[in-house]
């Protein structure tokens, strides 16, 4: 059954050809999108025509890598820019969330929390359309009310990034308030009699304290925005970010680009996920 | 003191109040009230149940919303039934060497987008993908198959997109798991199936939980996978919303989808609390 315990050959065997297939089920459908990034042929398939670069250099009108594919590229740095506020946001937002929860009392606290996490559980197409009702209905009360045209309340760069930044915060605050509830309050309390005033204190203790929490959330924060589709689908305006750009491209047909950007995306993201295992490990040491 | 604190409340609360109430609460009930507005004949808005009743009238309607919730069921076993082995594998068989490196290997493809391993597997399964030169090559098969655009392709990718999120919890749920249980078990003549179902999966019950809610409600609201893998006969609910509001530019009747989809997932999770008599709070933590 276990380490400890005396098995069968069959048993142990069986099992680590379970566990074998299950990382190849795992690792094939990336290892085979980078692989064919690379592929010398017009289309994201085998057979495998020799090495190739142009799929991310080439500069002509049947090849253009992704280096020089303007539509592409304007895509990734709107999901950049989005993910950007979002993190900014969803950190300061739920940073506070955090303090609110581990160290105010007041009346509804728990049925509040209880609001804090229920995004956690509402679909993400629901928050998109649910956003996008509420901005359209503000849209048009301030039209009739005041004949104000408000830019904010149409679907666009600044309504994708609050709807995501409404189920983004809610991970910050818990993660936050996790590392929250290992603060040693007598640090605050040795500050206080030295005279420090609350805010003080926040500034310098806790908020040092909480320092990785609160970059490694961050961090977690723009992969999520970066990656979001289901909430942005139904806010997104004119300026598309990635995942939307690249669903439009999948669903009408592919090309060797897709499997550019794919790599790219795949490399950065472990590169990533290295970084912020790394720093977990050595936090814990 | 006293003074300060509430200064102190404040500003931790308003934030976090705009956040919830702006949105997620406002937006959510303006999402049901636009659920029961209509346009009547002379273009003015009405209230009306016609929305839902359009829902219960028209079969494809509510023959998609079953499928969904249906497949949703069986997308969270089957993710379950896949996984545990693993974890079990990882946190109680695997030499302690590997167990680091396996979990992190467990947890590196989640990190890249939804979309890109979307796409991976479409560039496996499809007609000229790389699964189908391989069966060609080997003669297996005299001519290409399509694997994509059914049920069961599907329901493969759904698992395959949402495995992190039982992995996971069930990981941490098994390490809590003291082995002298199991090896106990065994000394008194247990066998596999009944250490399985009587120590095992009891312990793990928390991990089970929370992973089945994360997993059914990621794969009722999702979009992509369905979308874009599921052949023309396989539509998903998500997709019924989609169409209302960007194709048929109806946003009261798909405010009316989207709340259906909000009451059908709170009530699975609802159920699924009470049934194994846990918290959302706690399972959340």
């Amino acid at each position: 059954m276990i380490r400890s315990l005396p098995n069968s050959r069959a048993y142990t065997l069986g099992f680590k050809l379970y566990v074998i297939l299950y990382f190849t089920f795992l690792f094939a459908p990336l290892l085979v999108t980078c692989v064919l990034a690379f592929n010398d042929s017009p289309f994201p398939s085998l057979p495998w025509k020799g090495f190739t670069l142009d799929w991310f250099m080439a500069d002509n009108p049947d090849r253009l890598g992704i280096f020089h594919d303007e539509i592409n590229l304007s895509s990734i740095w709107v999901s950049a820019k989005v993910a950007f506020f979002v993190t900014i946001l969803s950190t300061a937002v739920g940073t506070c969330g955090a303090f609110l929860f581990e160290q105010e009392d007041f009346r509804f606290k728990q049925a509040l929390y209880f609001l804090m996490i229920s995004p956690l559980v509402i679909p993400g197409v629901i928050l998109g359309i649910s956003v996008l009702l509420f901005s359209n209905t503000l849209g048009i009360f301030f039209e009739h009310r005041w004949n104000l045209d408000v830019g904010l309340f149409r679907p666009g760069f600044w309504l994708v990034v609050l709807g995501q930044f409404s189920f983004i915060a809610t991970l910050v605050t818990l993660v936050v308030s996790a590392r929250l509830k290992k603060f040693d309050h007598t640090l605050e309390e040795a500050a206080m009699n030295l005279g420090a005033n609350r805010a003080e204190v926040i500034w310098h203790i806790t908020l040092k304290f909480l320092r990785p929490a609160i970059i490694g959330s961050g961090a977690v924060a723009f992969l999520m925005s970066f990656e979001n589709f289901n909430t942005t689908l139904f806010l997104v305006g004119s300026e598309a970010t990635l995942p939307i750009n690249l669903y439009l491209q999948v669903r009408d047909g592919s090309t060797p680009v897709i499997n550019a950007i794919s790599f790219l995306l795949i490399v950065c993201t472990s590169m990533a996920a290295m970084v912020n295992l790394f720093l977990a490990k050595k936090e814990e040491v | 003191m006293k003074y300060q604190i509430r200064w102190a409340l404040i500003f931790f609360l308003t934030p976090v109040l705009l956040w919830l109430f702006l949105l997620i609460v406002l937006p959510h009930i303006d999402l049901l009230l636009m659920s029961f507005r209509v346009e009547d004949d002379y273009g003015e808005m009405t209230w009306s149940f016609s929305n839902y009743m359009n829902f219960f009238n028209e079969p494809i309607y509510w023959l998609t919303f079953v499928r969904t919730a249906v497949y949703s069921i069986l997308v969270t076993f089957l993710t379950f039934v896949t996984a545990l082995p693993v974890a079990f594998y990882i946190t109680k068989v695997a030499s302690p060497r590997f167990q680091g490196f396996l979990a992190m290997l467990l947890l590196l493809p989640f990190w890249v987008s939804e979309l890109v391993r979307v796409y991976g597997w479409m560039i496996l399964l499809r007609e000229s993908g790389v699964i189908n030169h391989f069966l060609l090559r080997l003669g297996i098969l005299d001519r290409p198959v399509e694997m994509l655009y059914n049920d069961v392709t599907m329901v493969m990718g759904l698992v395959y997109t949402s495995m992190l999120f039982m992995s996971v919890p069930l990981i941490s749920a098994l390490e809590s798991l003291d082995n002298s249980l199991i090896e106990a078990a065994y000394d008194l003549g247990a066998d596999m199936w009944s250490i399985l179902f009587r120590i095992i999966i009891p312990h793990s019950m928390p991990g089970i939980v929370s992973g089945s809610i994360v997993v059914f409600m990621l794969t009722l609201g999702n979009y992509l996978t369905p979308n874009l893998m599921g052949g023309k006969n396989s539509l998903w609910f998500t997709e019924q919303i989609y169409n209302q509001f960007i194709a048929s530019f109806n946003w009261n009747q798909g405010a009316a989808f989207g709340f259906l989809l909000l009451v059908l997932s709170s009530l699975v999770i609802w159920t699924g609390l009470k049934l194994t008599r846990q918290k959302l709070t706690g399972v959340i933590k």
